[in-house]
Parts: structure tokens; C-alpha cells; sequence
């Protein structure tokens, strides 16, 4: 087989997934496991007044019940859960155990934990422990705790966490909007979402049994992240802890956390010296994991009598939640560098509060600050060209970078250097393709003749910030960790080439991306490539999978690694020519010396070579392994443009997505495969968005649709098939000139479907519509303007 | 209470409690595990095997409502005269699952047993659709990762090519 970066290979991962042999969590089991069964918080916001687990106790085949203020006792972490990016010095940031002491601050956080012998077992046991509670006044919205009325923590002051701003030039901000000839401004609602990975999350601990070491499985994204904060957070030492991440199940940011559920199964494991479980069900996950945005944005755009955009001030109110987690208050902030979308605008200003509610804890969903920025921009710009009487088409060529034409290294308002950009084909292609001017002219039709199916056309012109990596940045924005990632390869003695992977895949295809790398760089058959991954044993060094960084950081990282290896096999080579290194080419895996081409070796053949060591140049180490740290110098900045149909019934309120067409430039591709199946998926995410998805709480803070009976994860049935192309502009960041792909349909979506009904309801004098734009939302838009009429 | 059921063509008897769901019964009983499970309601289509021939959804089926029934699992769609599920080596896969890995119409996987019983059983009732069909006819059925739009063409491919 051949495979080359560029091709579509099938991927590997595949025949274990539809055979049903990928092992998840809950398909692992340790004899003598007991099974945690969590007690949660019915409350928003309550005191804990006292917890019976005497009956709990009684149930068959329960070893133990233990409440907050018991294991607050037993000692067994040594720090809350932690948060890693403290965003501001003075960062409000109360202590968040694992299970709640005296006060319980969201509906799902634990307060009692049961273990039992079964999976029965342990639930029937946890609805047995009584829980009373005094309740509390609950901030069950952003307005709620900005207002102040109501604290979310009793013992706060003030719901306000952070202030945080990012204003390179006040006085240029200020001026471009004394000076404008158009202004436009906004305030977007970012729903609460739930991340809703197919696969809940889960987690099991079994202690050695001689004692000391513990091997945590988990469905996570971030294994070795995961091992480190469990180490800091337990006191146990992190050469004991072995981190092994199975098959998961999907995770777009909602499996990047260090939860409860860990800290607990880790710790009660090694106190008890049994192997410990839990597998979350979907309505606990409504309360037992984190959520994404929770926004409100507030955006105000100036603009010259051209229609060039000259400024826009940006304040968003973000929702914490009731606690700080791993990332919590840095994803609004992740956004805030892309407040000024693909366009030349030459001020920025941007604020951000963050403020503690009694909900369910924030934390990165898939784009993770960038969707919400991407979608202010564009709406903003949609709303613009409307004030000043253009197309959204004209008013976005007007202000693209570098006038659509190509760049490298653009110094952006926000202080940072775009990579590289191509704006204008993307754009031309993705109206070309969705046959926008026919789009045009049928709209025009069915307004004229006035029926009850309306369409309606919105574009997004996003880009993002992916590879999320160069750790002087990171470290910058006080973000706790660095952005590099690891990787080695080996060319074992058979000639099979194993790869160690530092990020890590859920659902991406990582093994079948890395074997292409592998054999373009080293002429090997693919299936000859073995990568190791997910397993801090086998894999020690890494910074996992979030904000599409595999394979600008990690998948280039593993390149590099490669080039090393063929350079160090080319030594060897050379040696068994008799020739100087200087002379020995390489070509499709194999060496020979120039001029001399009967002379050659296959690289394969030379790992017995460095294997045995027999006869390799003098001072050479033995093997044939090379391990890289890629730490690129900048982030990569993928984008694209998407144009979203829709078909809106009057009548009903109700909107179908009849097509959706989306042109990206994540530069260059590795497998065009996984890259359209990584668009497609972001696509619906942000259309979700748009249409259908909002985790609903009422004023006392109870979530109102946990489970997937009312959370509207769309099915095939409401989405449409989607028409994809992409550009190729190689990114500058690193020698791949790859950019990240994982969150670039989630980033161009919502704003475009939201784009598309506003454009079709604009004859009823409609200019915004609030996400998601269920039917009633759209009907009352409808007739609160002019009864109805076109 | 004993059970009696077939599961991918051997014949298994075990004492299960009245309330145990046929997917647990699978998974923690027999350990077939590649029976998902991603909600509590019904709704997710992750647990779909085929009873007698039909998709359902094990997490609504009693074990209890299984006995003496016929049930194919992921493990066994491949060969279903294989028994004991465990590894699939070399054996022809079935035309759906060839089409799911050439059409990319799974990332994580985590869904895809269960969406690819639906389809199997989908076309057996409805060999030739079109793609609105499909998608209505995958309605119960939950993806996270791929936005249908590959589940829908390896479905199509499966249908045009049976024809």
C-alpha cells in the first residue's frame, strides 16, 4: 500500500470500531471493582443540613458511604480540583473539592459517595442516602449574577471572578468611532451548550496490588495532563500514577477536565486497595460534567463611509459557572484575539467579566472562545453591510486582509501575527457553489408571490486560532502549562517503525494521520507504522488533544522526529558504502550513493544495523530512535468561508437547513478524508447551535433539560448533506505548513445559519435572531413585526 | 430469573435479575461489549441490536423480553454463526461495515455498532431509499462526529449496490 501526506487513506482505527472490539471504559473491568455511585445536589444553591446514609449502608452489597465532610476528614487530596489558568492575578477562585462540604453550589455537584458491588448496586444504594437541605437563593442566570442581588457563593462578595481586558490602542479605539460614519452595535447571546460526546465519560482506578501504584483508566482527552494535575491534586507521587486513556468516545473539550469522579476513584482506590469505577448516564451528565459557552457579548463595530470597518469594542459577561475547572475562565478570553474575524481592522478593544453562577461549571466546548468571537463578527458584519446598504458579500470583500490577496505574517489589532491567509478564493468558490445568485433570484420570486416558505442566504468568513502551542504565548496569557508536544520514532529490528504519540486521539484517526506522515517521510508501507499513544506508560511526555493541536504541534513534531531518524540511518548507510554521508541520497525509503545507484539500502534494512550495533560508524550510539519537542514559534490561523440555506416556514416558525456549503483552508492536508469528516461534524455542532441546542435553567438554577429526551442533539433527519471544497494556503508556523482542522465547521456555522434566517426574514423587519432560533422564537419574530406579511 | 436467548447463533442461559436491560445483560453478562450505551432515554440509538431479524434498542428490551428471542450483535453481524463474539481475524465483513470504513462514516466509533445494526435493518425494509428516507429512517439513531453526511453515503452505497 501507498500512502503519502495528501492521500486518503482508510484508517486503521476502523476494523476494531465496527466489529465492536474497541474497548471503552465501561467495556474494562478489574475483579473485585466496586462501582462509586454519586449523590448529587438536587439544589441549585442550598445548605447541606445533614445526610442519613444509614439505610444506604444496608443495601446489599455496599462496602461504604462517605460524605463531604468525611473525606474532607480522611485526608485524602491535598488541594481543590484545579484551575490552570488563573487568568488575572487577582482571580477570585474558591476552593472546589470533590465533594461539597456544608454548601452545595450547582444541581449535580456530589455530595455523598456510595461504593457498592454492581453497577445496580451502586445506584440504588445513592437514591437511599438522604439528603436535607436548607435552600439558598440561586443565580441561575449571567444576568442574575451580574445584577448581584443573589450570591453564588455565600461567602462571596461579589459574583464577579475577573476582570480582564485586552485594549492594545484606547485612544485609536475611540477616535475610529468619533470619527465613523456608520456604527452598529449588539448584544449576541452565547447559549449554555452540552458537549455530549456519544460516550459519557467513566473512569476506573486499580491500585497495584502490592501496593503504591495506581493505573487510572479514563475517557479522557488528556492523559498526561490528567496524571499531572491528579499528582498535584492527591499528593501521590506522579511516578506512581500510569494514566491510560482506551477508546473514547468523542470529547470536543468535555473530556478535558480533572473531575471529581477521578480525584475520588483515584483516591478511594488506593485507600481501600480495590479497583474503583464509575460510568457517568447521560442525565448525570447534565451536572457531572462541564458545559460549554455561556456568553453575552456585547459588540459595537464603526465603520467609514466606504463601509471599512475602522474599529470594534467587544464586552462579553461570561459564565463561570459555579466554580473555576481546569480552563474555565480562559475560553471566553481563547476568543478574544478574534474579535476582528478575517478583516483588516485596525483597532480592537475587548473586555471580558467572568461571574460565578449556581450552574453546572464552564469550560472549553469545541472552538472553545473562538465560535462566540466568530459569530459576533460575522453577525456584526452582516448587520453593518445591512446599515450602510451593501451585500454581505461586498462589505466582507471590502474589508478582507491584504484585500483577499495572499499574506504571511499579518500583525492583527490584537497584537497577534497571522500566519498566513488567502481570503478571496474561498469566499468566490463557496458562492459559486452554493449558486448563490440563483439563491438570489428564487428568494426574490417566493417573497414576490409571497409564499409561506421563505429562503433565506447567510455567509461566515471565520478564522481561527488553532495549534494551540508556542508556550511564551501561552505562558503570557497565564495560561499554567506550555503548548509544545512530543513525539519519538523507532525503527525496531524488524524494520516496523513505532511512533509515540503526545497527543491524543478520541475519534480523530491520529494513527492512520501518523502512519501517512511516517511513510511519505520514510518511504515505508503504512501498515508498517505502529503508533503508540494514550498511555502515559507508553507514551511519557505529551500535552494531549484540544484546540486543534495534533497535528500542528504533535503530527509535526513526529515529522521532525523522523527526519532525524532517516538522518542518523543515512550515517549508517554511508558507513556500509564506504562513501561520505555528503554522497548518500535519499529516495522512497531507500539510500544509495550518488552516481552509483546498483549500491542502495532500504532504511528498513537498517534497524537490524543499529539493532546488533556490529559495525556502525565509531561513536555512534546504538538503535535508531529520535524523540522531538516541537515548541512552534506561532499559532496557525486555518479559515474559510461557509454559506448556509435555509427554508423558513412562516407559518410555523420553523427552519430547515436545505444546504450547506463550506470552502476551508486548514493548509495542507494529510488526509482529505479525516478532514471532511472533521468539517462535516463541526458543521452540525455549530448548526446545533444555531437551531436546536441550549442547556436550559430556571431562576432557582435547576437545569430543565438534562437528558437527551428535551437537549436537542440533532439526528440525521434534521440536517441536510453538505457540499464541501477547501484552498491550501500553508501555514508559516511550521514545516508541514499544516493548520488544524478540528474546530474550523464548528467556528464558521452557527454564525452563518443564523446569517441565513435573518437575511430571509429581513422583509419583516427582522435583523437578529437569538440561538438557537427554535420555531417558536422565529414565528414570534415573525408577527411582532408586521403580522405576518411579506 | 433464567433466560434462554440466542445471541449471534450460540445458545446462552443465565439467572438475571427481572429488572436487568437486555444491554446490560449483553455487556456485563455475556461481555459482549460492543453494544454502546450513550443515554438514559431512549433516544441515542447507541444499544441497537437486532431481535429476530429487527433493530431495537436493548436499553428498552428487558433480558426478561428476550428469552427464548434470536439477538445479533455488532460481534456477530460479521459471521453471525460465530459465537462467542471475540475476534473478527480475517472473516468477511458485512457489506455495511465494508461501506462505513470506505465512506469514513465513523470517527470515535462510539455510535457506529448501533447505527450500523439500524442500517442493516433499515434496508432489509426499505432496500432502495432515497436519502431523505434515510435520513428519517436513522432518526433514532445519535452521531456526534460525523454530521450524518458520510453515515447517509455509506448507507446509499450499501443500497445502490444490493440492487
Amino acid at each position: 500500500m501507498t500512502a503519502t501526506i495528501g492521500s486518503r487513506m482508510l484508517r486503521k482505527e476502523d476494523p476494531k470500531l465496527l466489529t465492536g472490539e474497541g474497548k471503552y471504559i465501561d467495556d474494562i473491568h478489574a475483579p473485585g471493582e466496586l462501582w462509586m455511585g454519586m449523590v448529587r445536589s438536587t439544589m441549585g444553591h442550598a445548605t447541606i443540613t445533614s445526610i442519613d446514609t444509614s439505610e444506604a449502608m444496608e443495601m446489599p452489597g455496599v462496602h461504604a458511604v462517605y460524605t463531604g465532610e468525611q473525606l474532607q476528614e480522611m485526608g485524602l487530596w491535598i488541594a481543590p480540583l484545579p484551575c490552570a489558568w488563573p487568568v488575572t492575578e487577582d482571580m477570585v477562585n474558591p476552593p472546589h473539592f470533590p465533594v461539597a462540604v456544608g454548601e452545595a453550589k450547582h444541581v449535580g455537584e456530589i455530595v455523598a459517595v456510595v461504593l457498592a458491588d454492581s453497577r445496580y448496586g451502586a445506584a440504588d444504594a445513592a437514591e437511599k442516602v438522604i439528603v436535607d437541605y436548607d435552600s439558598l437563593p440561586a443565580v441561575g442566570s449571567i444576568e442574575a449574577a451580574v445584577a448581584g442581588d443573589v450570591m453564588a457563593h455565600s461567602d462571596l462578595e461579589s459574583n464577579k471572578a475577573f476582570h480582564w481586558p485586552l485594549i492594545p490602542d484606547p485612544e485609536g479605539t475611540e477616535k475610529a468611532f468619533a470619527e465613523a460614519a456608520h456604527t452598529v452595535e449588539a448584544r449576541f447571546v452565547q447559549q449554555r451548550l452540552i458537549p455530549a460526546p456519544m460516550e459519557p465519560r467513566g473512569c476506573m482506578a486499580i491500585p497495584s496490588p502490592a501496593g503504591g501504584d495506581i493505573t487510572f483508566y479514563s475517557a479522557t482527552q488528556v492523559p498526561h495532563i490528567l496524571k499531572v494535575m491528579i499528582a498535584a491534586t492527591t499528593g501521590i507521587a506522579e511516578s506512581k500514577i500510569r494514566v491510560i486513556a482506551p477508546a473514547v468516545g468523542g470529547g470536543f473539550g468535555g473530556k478535558l477536565n480533572v473531575d471529581a469522579d477521578a480525584i475520588l476513584s483515584v483516591t478511594l482506590a488506593n485507600h481501600l486497595g480495590v479497583p474503583v469505577r464509575w460510568t457517568e448516564s447521560r442525565t448525570e451528565a447534565a451536572g457531572s460534567s462541564h458545559q460549554g459557552r455561556g456568553q453575552i457579548q456585547y459588540i459595537s463595530a464603526a465603520a467609514d463611509a466606504d463601509g471599512k470597518i475602522t474599529s470594534v469594542k467587544v464586552h462579553l459577561d461570561a459564565d463561570m459557572g459555579a466554580y473555576m475547572m481546569l480552563i474555565t475562565p480562559g475560553v471566553p478570553l481563547l476568543g478574544s484575539f478574534l474579535y476582528t474575524g478575517v478583516y483588516d481592522i485596525p483597532n480592537l478593544s475587548f473586555t471580558c467579566d467572568g461571574y460565578f453562577t449556581n450552574m453546572t461549571p464552564t469550560d472549553a466546548y469545541r472552538g472553545a472562545g473562538r465560535p462566540e468571537a466568530s459569530y459576533a463578527i460575522e453577525r456584526i458584519m452582516d448587520m453593518m453591510a445591512h446599515e450602510i446598504g451593501i451585500t454581505p458579500e461586498e462589505i466582507r470583500a471590502r474589508n478582507y486582509i491584504a484585500g483577499g490577496e495572499a499574506f504571511e505574517n499579518y500583525d492583527a489589532a490584537s497584537t497577534l501575527v497571522f500566519d498566513s491567509g488567502h481570503y478571496r478564493p474561498a469566499h468566490d468558490r463557496a458562492l459559486e457553489m452554493a449558486k448563490v445568485a440563483d439563491l438570489r433570484a428564487e428568494q426574490a420570486r417566493r417573497r414576490d408571490a409571497g409564499e409561506a416558505k421563505q429562503l433565506g442566504i447567510g455567509m461566515c468568513t471565520y478564522v481561527e486560532i488553532c495549534g494551540l502551542a508556542p508556550s511564551r504565548a501561552l505562558g503570557g496569557l497565564n495560561y499554567g502549562a506550555g503548548g509544545w508536544e512530543h513525539a519519538t520514532v523507532r525503527m525496531l529490528p524488524t524494520g516496523k517503525v513505532e511512533v509515540v504519540s503526545g497527543s491524543t486521539p478520541h475519534g480523530q484517526g491520529h494513527e492512520t494521520a501518523w502512519s501517512q506522515i511516517i511513510a511519505d517521510k520514510m518511504g515505508v508501507d503504512p501498515n508498517d507504522v505502529e503508533v503508540l499513544h494514550s498511555d502515559t506508560a507508553k507514551s511519557p511526555l505529551g500535552l494531549d488533544t484540544y484546540g486543534s493541536r495534533s497535528l500542528a504541534v504533535g503530527g509535526v513534531a513526529i515529522a521532525m522526529a523522523a527526519d532525524k531518524v532517516i538522518e542518523k540511518a543515512k550515517l549508517i548507510a554511508a558507513h556500509q558504502f564506504e562513501a561520505a554521508p555528503e554522497d548518500v541520497e535519499f529516495e522512497a525509503g531507500s539510500f544509495s550513493v550518488a552516481g552509483t545507484p546498483s549500491k542502495s539500502v532500504h532504511i528498513q534494512e537498517l534497524g537490524f544495523a543499529a539493532f546488533a550495533a556490529h559495525d556502525l560508524p565509531d561513536g555512534m550510539e546504538p538503535n535508531l530512535q529520535e524523540q522531538v519537542s516541537f515548541d512552534p514559534p506561532n499559532f496557525a490561523f486555518p479559515f474559510g468561508t461557509h454559506v448556509a440555506v435555509v427554508e423558513i416556514d412562516t407559518g410555523t416558525g420553523g427552519v430547515e437547513l436545505i444546504d450547506y456549503v463550506a470552502v476551508d483552508d486548514c493548509g495542507t492536508q494529510v488526509n482529505p478524508l479525516i478532514v471532511e469528516g472533521q468539517v462535516h461534524g463541526g458543521i452540525v455542532q455549530g448548526a446545533a447551535q444555531a437551531l436546536f441546542e441550549v442547556a436550559n435553567y430556571d431562576e432557582d438554577a435547576n437545569i430543565t433539560n438534562p437528558s437527551f429526551m428535551d437537549y436537542l442533539v440533532p439526528s440525521a433527519a434534521e440536517m441536510p448533506s453538505i457540499q464541501l471544497d477547501s484552498t491550501v494556503t500553508p501555514s508559516t508556523s511550521n514545516p508541514l505548513g499544516v493548520k488544524g482542522v478540528g474546530e474550523a465547521g464548528t467556528i464558521g456555522s452557527a454564525a452563518a445559519v443564523i446569517n441565513a434566517i435573518c437575511d430571509g426574514l429581513s422583509p419583516y423587519g427582522v435583523t437578529d435572531m437569538e440561538m438557537p432560533a427554535t420555531p417558536q422564537r422565529v414565528w414570534q419574530a415573525i408577527n411582532n413585526s408586521n403580522g405576518g406579511a411579506a | 430469573m433464567d433466560v434462554s436467548m440466542t445471541v449471534n447463533g450460540s445458545t446462552h442461559a443465565n439467572d438475571v435479575e427481572p429488572r436487568t436491560l437486555l444491554v446490560h445483560h449483553l455487556r456485563d453478562g455475556l461481555g459482549l461489549t460492543g453494544t454502546n450505551i450513550g443515554c438514559d432515554s431512549s433516544s441515542c440509538g447507541a444499544c441497537t441490536v437486532h431481535m429476530n431479524g429487527e433493530s431495537v434498542k436493548s436499553c428498552t428490551v428487558l433480558a426478561v423480553q428476550a428469552d427464548g428471542q434470536d439477538i445479533t450483535t455488532i460481534e456477530g453481524l460479521a459471521d453471525t454463526a460465530r459465537s462467542d463474539g471475540s475476534s473478527t481475524g480475517d472473516m468477511d465483513w458485512h457489506p455495511m461495515q465494508e461501506a462505513f470504513q470506505q465512506c469514513h462514516a465513523l470517527q470515535c466509533g462510539y455510535c457506529t455498532p448501533g447505527m450500523v445494526m439500524a442500517s442493516v435493518s433499515f434496508l432489509k425494509e426499505n432496500p432502495n431509499p432515497t436519502e431523505a428516507q434515510i435520513r428519517e429512517g436513522l432518526e433514532g439513531n445519535l452521531c456526534r462526529c460525523t454530521g450524518y453526511h458520510n453515515i447517509v453515503k455509506a448507507v446509499e452505497s450499501v443500497a445502490g449496490g444490493a440492487s
